[in-house]
Formats: structure tokens, C-alpha cells, sequence
């Protein structure tokens, strides 16, 4: 028996279209060997979950193979029929999704659907699967691994159910598992957790592994190759510290050089708003302690957080979305109503916001002229001719085609509708655009594209930003000043580069210092630097 | 979720005082009179008067109103207007007659729908899927009665394999009330059926793209095990709500069905007693059909807690 667990020979996966299948993967060829973590690294459309799900013979939205084949320890996966199919899926093949949230059952306990596979194929019986589970849930690093297991789905966190995920892939101890990005869904403190959980579960039980990822910096951690892919075909494969230190094409370079902007520091403005002494709750619940802060005029703010930490909730109260409890939002030298129904016209023009999601913020039974053509009649009082050169003129604004006036959202990419929700709030003229995590739902390279477009029509435009996101690299290539966030209350507040690079205090350096860097051993730092005091504590204890 | 519960309870009850209300005043509003209808034409003004009188109708309305919800409080529901009798009694044989009735006809249905609307939802878009499309929609649209008399023609009329007319009596057995309650029963499966069908099949289908269904999928579990232990218990809160609206609606219904067959029940004594003008027995049948309609809408409420991790466990 040889050390090649799959073997993978021009795999080529089609998926149905209106207009005949479409092939989204295309001459895909690679090994794996067992305790071996291979990387599929590429933009959404790359075709990674749909390769990594098709080592499970499985195809999302009838995507099937098309052509090729999946050998598992020689044996041809798709040759013997579903029933043999089934019996390699869950025992051979395990799979952990993206988000485990909605990947478990809501309607049964954790524990139950952790042990199902090997109870059901009749491997173990009850009480030894059970103690099995616990003994992960402790491997795992899950909090009370006895009594982990009797919870609901709803009734865990995302990163205590991404690792349960991972206890419920290795329970019946596969030769294989898939990690569809595991961690993207997760804050950075969380995923560092979660990332060394599952590299140490790997390392133990000796099984291979498929990450897959859009983010380099953290498959770098993880991964001994990494794959590049994009439109569903490979663009460079190898050893992980060639790909990160020496690669060889221009399309991974453009991926490993997103990571490294920063921007340059700027003159000092005149301050356009003013947010002093916000508390503000939902229902009985306090949400925000007594924030102050201001973004000059032209100049970019960003609140960075994790999830929870008030910082969307901030947005709102500035837009006027939730009305605070007290304290004032000042924009130039005009006091703003608290309440929506309070600010005039004017008030409504100078402030415009832009959601993470361009799916659910433009209506998708309009098309895109209408949805901004509206914004210019609605402010500036332009209609039919005047309101479509407008609305061209805007789009052009934001490099996109004026022909796409007449497309509906779900002919446009996820980028275009992005930049087209941006054409939208420019069509007000505001002062302020709050940007709420606009990067965060897009590629690297295609967030690379919308911050370049936001700063550019910032120096064109002289338009401010109140820029929310979780993204540090985001925070770099944007900000001026950044507020960081936790529990509700500012913790750090300062131009970019001195709160990032020397923070004061140890949440903002806990944060910071968890965020993946780009090279091979940076985790193995973090683990040797976490140990390292407590050994030098046992030290002095003896 | 205790206090919910009593929330809920509350509000159950002021619905059948409301209820209740409406349906003693409605009464009041109706056109005609008992008694002279009972009398006849040749009937002095004083005998219809001695009448009225002899079953209380000469105090005001807002009076006999709490005196009757006062008698309900103590199970007791009054006396018929034209014959005198305790409505009680009277209902309690009528009453156990529909209960049979429509508990047969759930028992049959709800399965028959669930399945049906199961089947339907794993053989999404087969000529199989389509034609249980197709005849739920027909079944929808056709009315009770319709199917009734269709039934009655061809299975009674033309094949003489079951009797047209359903009357049962207290001193038939069980056996003997089967081939009676057939036709019955199958033109209320027909007809309540195709709801539930129908939101089975579509509560089904919107948890089989959830990502859980594909988790199931990857686990390696057969098709049937993914649909009984992963889905129908994520689908299960709002067919358990329909299914028990389409009972409310089964026993309500019912008054219909009742009247076509002849069949001794709740629906035909409040036909008959409405035209009789006998309101007090009108007022104690539909009042019994308000708090079945109300009593179900809470086990409906009930269920969808129950069913519900969500709501049992607190985060």
C-alpha cells in the first residue's frame, strides 16, 4: 500500500445552466498522502468548494463530474454506484462546512448529530460513540466536554460550533476531511482558536486534509501544499512556502501583494462630525457607553471590533437609524436630530450609508439605473434625460459600464453590485458615507478594487468615511484614525499607524497580534510565544 | 415561556367570552320568534306570550346573557326553547356522534396528507410530484358538498356498495356504524387533505436546501433517514400548525357534511334548531364549535413551542 491517499486525474465538474451545462472546474490533477494538508486557495467562482465537495462524490445545485476521475486508496469513488458512494461519505470522506450555524440541525442536540454517523453505520453503540464525542469535545478544547454535547445548535457560539463540526468530521476517525473555510466566519480572535483546535486534531489522529480558503495568510498556517485556483482551473500548485515565498504567477503575486498596503499619512482637516457622549440601547439592553468621537472632513474613520462590539450599532444611531438614549451627533456645526423622522432633507442628503450585503440592499426586481436613478430624482430633483446622464456620469464614477443601467442586480457580479450601492450613495452628494463592512462579503482582489475606488473619489469628492469593518488589512489601506471597539465602549482611539503598531492596551494587542500574517511559521510564534511565559513561570516556581 | 403559556391562556379564554357575546346578542338580533313559529298562525298573542315567558324571554337581554354565561360556568347550557328540554343532553349524544366523525376522518387524513405531501416533496418535480400538485388543487376547489353528492352517486347509486343516507343511532355497535361512516369520512379526507398536503410538500422543500439536509447528504445517510430524522422535524412546526387549524376546520366543516348524509350530528341539530328559531340551542352549538376552534389554535401555538429547540432552551 502506498502513502497516496487520492489520487485526483483531470477532474472536470459541469453544473446545469438554461443554456446547457457550464463546466466550473476544469483539468483539476492532484495527490494528497495521508497526514498531508493540501490548500484550494482562489476567489469565490474558483471552483474550491466544488472540488473539495466532489472528493465526497457530491455536487452542490447539480453540479456533477463531468469527466475524470477520484481515486480513494486506488478505488474510482463514482465507479460502484450511490450506495457505495454513501458508504465511503461521513466514514472515509468527512466534510466540515463554513458555517457550522446553519450546518447543524437546529432541532437536535449536538451530541446526537456528533455520533450519528458511526452509531447509524453501527461501528460503535451508544455509550462508547458518546465517550468518543467527549473525548473529542476535550481534544478540541470545548468548554464542559461532558455536558458540551447536550446542547442545542443555537445554544453554542460560532467558534464552539465550527470545533464541534470538526469533533463530528473526525468522530468516526476518516481517512480524509474536507475544511470548506471553516474559519471565515469567525472574529480573529476566535479563528486563531479554532485554527489551532483543528491543526492539532489533524496532527493526532494522522489523517489528510483539504483546507479550503480565500485567505493565503492563514493556509499558510496550515497547509504543507497549497493550490491556486481561479474560473475553475488551477493556476499554480506547490509546496506552501514556495507559493507564499517564490511564486510563479503574476495572478498569485497580484493575491500576496492585497495583503501589504498601507495608506500614506495625510494632512490634518477640519472636523465634519462630531459623535459626543452616545449611550444607546436596544429595548432594555445597553449597547453603547458613552462613545466620543469625530472623522475629519475628506478623511477616513474606521471602527474595528469584533462581532458584537457595537460598532454597526454606532453606524446606525450616526444615520439615525436607532435613536440613542442620550448624548448628540453633530455633522459640521449643525446638531442632528436623533430620530430619522426628525432630519430634513438635507440632513438625509449630507449622510448616506452602505451596507456589507449589496444582495439585500439593492431591490433585486429593479434594475440598476432605477435603484440610483431614484437616489438622484429623491435628492437632487433630476428626472428622465437629466436624471439618466446622471446616472451614467455615476456609474462611470465608480468604473462601471453605464450600460449596466438597464441590467437587474443578479446579472452583476458581487463587486459590481457593491461599487453600484457606492454610485448610489454618491448620487446624494453627502458629506459622510458610512461604510458598513463593505469589503468584508468580497474577494481580496475584487475588496482591493472597492477600496481603491473609495479612496479615489475621497480625493476626488472630498467625501468622509465612517468606515466599519473587522478587516485590519481594510483598516490600513483606508483609515486616518481608527476607534477599536469592545462590549460597547471605545478602548483605543488614535491616528492608524500608532494605534496598530504600538497598541496600548492588551485587548487591542490580543486582537492585532491575531490577525494571520502572511509567512510560513507564524503560527508556531503565536504557540511558542503563548507557552513561553507560562514556561518561565514553571521556571521560577522550581 | 410559562409566562407565555399563561399569556397565551388568557387571551384564549376573553376569546370565548367574545364569543360567547357575539353569539347570545347575534341571537337576539335574528328576525322572528319561537313561538308564534311553534304555535302556528291560530295562536292568541296571550298564548305566545305565556310562552315566551315560560322560558324567561320577558327579562332583558343584557340579564339573560349573564344568567346564561353564569349556567355555563357550571356546565349548564340552558334549555331549548321550543321543547323545553336541557340543551345538555340533548348536545351530548349530537356531540359524541361529530367527535366520532371528525376523529375518524383526522385519522385517516393526517397521515393520508403528511405522506402524501412527504412522498411528493422527495419526488420533487416527477409526473408523481405533479399529479398530487394537481388533484390537491382540484380537491381545493371543489366544494363539500360537490364531492358529497358525487360520492353518494357513484358509490351508493350506481355500485350499491354503501348506503346514501348515514343516520346512526346510540343502540347500533361500532362495526355496525362503519360502512354508515365511509362515504362520510372519505368526503372529509378529500376535502381537507389537499392543504395539508400541499404545506407539507412545501415546509419539506424549503428545509431540503438548508445546508443541515447537505451536512445529512455528506454524512453518507440514506435519502429516507435524511427526510425522517432531519427534515420532517425541522418542517414539523408549521405542519403541526396546519394540520391542527385544518381539524378546527374539519369539525366546523363538518356541519355541511352532516346535513348531506342525514347523520345525527352537532352540524345537523344546529341546521335544524336554526330553523326551528330555536336560538338558545344555536347559541350553545355554536359556542361549543368556538371553543373547539379556539381550544386547537392553542395546541397549534403549543406545538410550534414544543417542536422548537429554539423556544424550549433558552441560549
Amino acid at each position: 500500500m502506498t502513502n497516496n491517499l487520492l489520487r485526483v486525474r483531470d477532474l472536470c465538474i459541469d453544473a446545469p445552466a438554461s443554456k446547457g451545462p457550464i463546466r466550473i472546474a476544469q483539468g483539476i490533477d492532484f495527490d494528497l498522502h495521508r497526514g498531508e494538508v493540501l490548500a484550494l486557495i482562489g476567489e469565490s467562482g474558483a471552483g474550491k468548494s466544488t472540488i473539495g465537495i466532489a472528493t465526497l462524490g457530491a455536487g452542490r445545485g447539480g453540479a456533477y463530474i463531468a469527466q475524470g476521475s477520484i481515486l480513494l486508496e486506488g478505488e474510482d469513488i463514482m465507479a460502484k454506484g450511490a450506495a457505495r458512494l454513501r458508504s465511503i461519505r461521513g466514514l472515509r470522506v468527512a466534510y466540515v462546512a463554513q458555517s457550522a450555524a446553519s450546518a447543524f440541525n437546529p432541532a437536535h442536540r449536538l451530541i446526537d448529530q456528533v455520533t450519528e454517523t458511526i452509531i447509524s453505520r453501527g461501528i460503535m453503540d451508544r455509550p462508547a460513540a458518546r465517550s468518543r464525542a467527549i473525548e473529542l469535545f476535550r481534544k478540541l478544547g470545548l468548554p464542559s466536554p461532558e455536558t458540551f454535547g447536550e446542547k442545542f445548535p443555537h445554544q453554542a457560539s460560532g467558534g464552539q460550533l465550527q470545533r464541534a463540526m470538526t469533533a463530528m468530521a473526525i468522530c468516526a476517525g476518516p481517512e480524509l476531511i474536507v475544511f470548506d473555510e471553516p474559519t471565515t466566519a469567525l472574529d480573529v480572535t476566535t479563528q486563531i482558536e479554532v485554527l489551532l483546535s483543528i491543526r492539532q486534531a489533524i496532527r493526532d489522529e494522522g489523517m489528510a486534509a483539504i483546507y479550503i480558503s480565500h485567505d493565503l495568510a492563514l493556509v499558510a498556517q496550515i497547509a504543507d501544499q497549497i493550490m491556486v485556483l481561479r474560473h475553475g482551473q488551477i493556476v499554480e500548485t506547490g509546496p506552501t512556502r514556495d507559493i507564499i515565498e517564490r511564486p510563479q504567477q503574476d495572478y498569485t503575486r497580484r493575491l500576496i501583494a492585497v495583503q501589504s498596503v498601507a495608506l500614506p499619512t495625510r494632512s490634518s482637516q477640519p472636523v465634519m462630525l462630531e459623535i459626543s457622549g452616545i449611550n444607546a440601547s436596544y429595548g432594555r439592553v445597553p449597547v453603547l457607553h458613552n462613545i466620543n468621537l469625530s472623522v475629519a472632513k475628506g478623511r477616513t474613520l474606521a471602527l474595528v471590533g469584533e462581532s458584537g462590539s457595537g460598532k454597526s450599532t454606532l453606524g446606525k444611531v450616526v444615520a439615525g437609524l436607532l435613536p440613542p438614549d442620550s448624548g448628540r451627533v453633530t455633522l459640521v456645526d449643525r446638531p442632528l436630530s436623533s430620530s430619522l423622522s426628525g432630519r430634513s432633507r438635507q440632513d438625509l442628503r449630507d449622510i448616506q450609508l452602505v451596507h456589507q450585503n449589496p444582495d439585500l440592499a439593492l431591490n433585486p426586481r429593479r434594475s440598476v439605473g432605477d435603484s440610483i436613478g431614484q437616489a438622484v430624482t429623491m435628492f437632487r430633483g433630476l428626472t428622465n434625460k437629466d436624471c439618466s446622464r446622471e446616472v451614467a456620469h455615476l456609474l462611470e464614477q465608480v468604473n462601471l459600464d453605464p450600460a449596466l443601467a438597464t441590467r437587474l442586480p443578479h446579472a452583476l457580479s458581487g463587486g459590481q453590485k457593491q461599487r453600484v450601492c457606492i454610485a448610489r450613495a454618491l448620487a446624494a452628494n453627502p458629506r459622510l458615507i458610512i461604510c458598513d463592512e463593505v469589503t468584508s462579503a468580497l474577494d481580496p482582489l475584487v475588496a482591493e478594487g472597492v477600496q481603491n475606488l473609495l479612496r479615489q473619489l475621497q480625493e476626488d469628492e472630498g467625501v468622509s468615511y465612517l468606515f466599519i469593518t473587522h478587516d485590519f488589512g481594510a483598516v490600513r489601506a483606508m483609515a486616518d484614525e481608527v476607534a477599536v471597539m469592545r462590549q460597547g465602549s471605545v478602548i483605543a482611539y488614535g491616528p492608524t499607524g500608532q494605534v496598530l503598531n504600538a497598541p496600548q492596551d492588551p485587548y487591542t494587542q490580543k486582537l492585532i497580534s491575531s490577525v494571520p500574517e502572511l509567512r510560513v511559521g507564524w503560527l508556531d510564534d503565536i504557540v511558542a510565544a503563548r507557552t513561553a511565559p507560562q514556561n518561565a513561570r514553571t521556571e521560577k516556581m522550581t | 415561556m410559562t409566562k407565555y403559556l399563561l399569556k397565551r391562556l388568557f387571551a384564549g379564554v376573553l376569546l370565548v367570552l367574545g364569543a360567547s357575546a357575539i353569539l347570545f346578542f347575534a341571537g337576539e338580533l335574528l328576525p322572528g320568534d319561537f313561538a308564534s313559529r311553534m304555535l302556528g298562525s291560530q295562536a292568541t298573542p296571550e298564548a305566545v306570550e305565556a310562552l315566551r315567558q315560560s322560558r324567561g324571554l320577558d327579562q332583558p337581554a343584557l340579564t339573560r346573557y349573564l344568567m346564561w354565561l353564569g349556567g355555563l360556568l357550571q356546565g349548564d347550557l340552558g334549555v331549548s326553547l321550543t321543547n323545553g328540554r336541557e340543551i345538555g343532553p340533548l348536545i351530548a349524544t349530537r356531540l359524541s356522534n361529530t367527535l366520532t366523525l371528525a376523529g375518524l376522518a383526522a385519522l385517516v387524513a393526517v397521515p393520508f396528507a403528511v405522506g402524501l405531501g412527504t412522498l411528493a416533496a422527495m419526488y420533487r418535480n416527477t409526473w408523481f410530484d405533479r399529479l398530487v400538485l394537481m388533484l390537491s388543487m382540484v380537491t381545493v376547489a371543489t366544494p363539500e358538498f360537490f364531492f358529497a353528492y358525487l360520492a353518494i352517486a357513484f358509490f351508493a347509486v350506481q355500485l350499491h356498495l354503501l348506503p346514501s343516507i348515514s343516520i346512526v343511532t346510540s343502540d347500533m355497535s361500532f362495526a355496525d356504524k362503519v360502512p354508515l361512516l365511509i362515504l362520510p369520512v372519505l368526503t372529509l379526507v378529500v376535502t381537507t387533505s389537499a392543504h395539508m398536503i400541499r404545506l407539507t410538500r412545501a415546509s419539506l422543500i424549503s428545509v431540503m436546501d438548508s445546508e443541515y439536509a447537505g451536512t445529512a447528504m455528506l454524512k453518507g445517510l440514506p435519502q429516507w433517514k435524511i427526510v425522517l430524522r432531519h427534515l420532517l422535524p425541522n418542517a414539523m412546526s408549521p405542519i403541526a400548525a396546519v394540520v391542527v387549524l385544518n381539524l378546527a376546520d374539519l369539525i366546523v366543516g363538518l356541519i355541511i357534511v352532516e346535513a348531506i348524509f342525514a347523520y345525527p350530528g352537532m352540524g345537523q341539530l344546529m341546521v335544524d334548531s336554526v330553523s326551528k328559531q330555536d336560538v338558545t340551542v344555536v347559541q350553545a352549538c355554536g359556542l361549543i364549535f368556538a371553543v373547539t376552534y379556539i381550544v386547537l389554535n392553542m395546541i397549534a401555538d403549543l406545538l410550534a413551542i414544543l417542536l422548537n429547540p429554539r423556544l424550549r432552551y433558552k441560549s
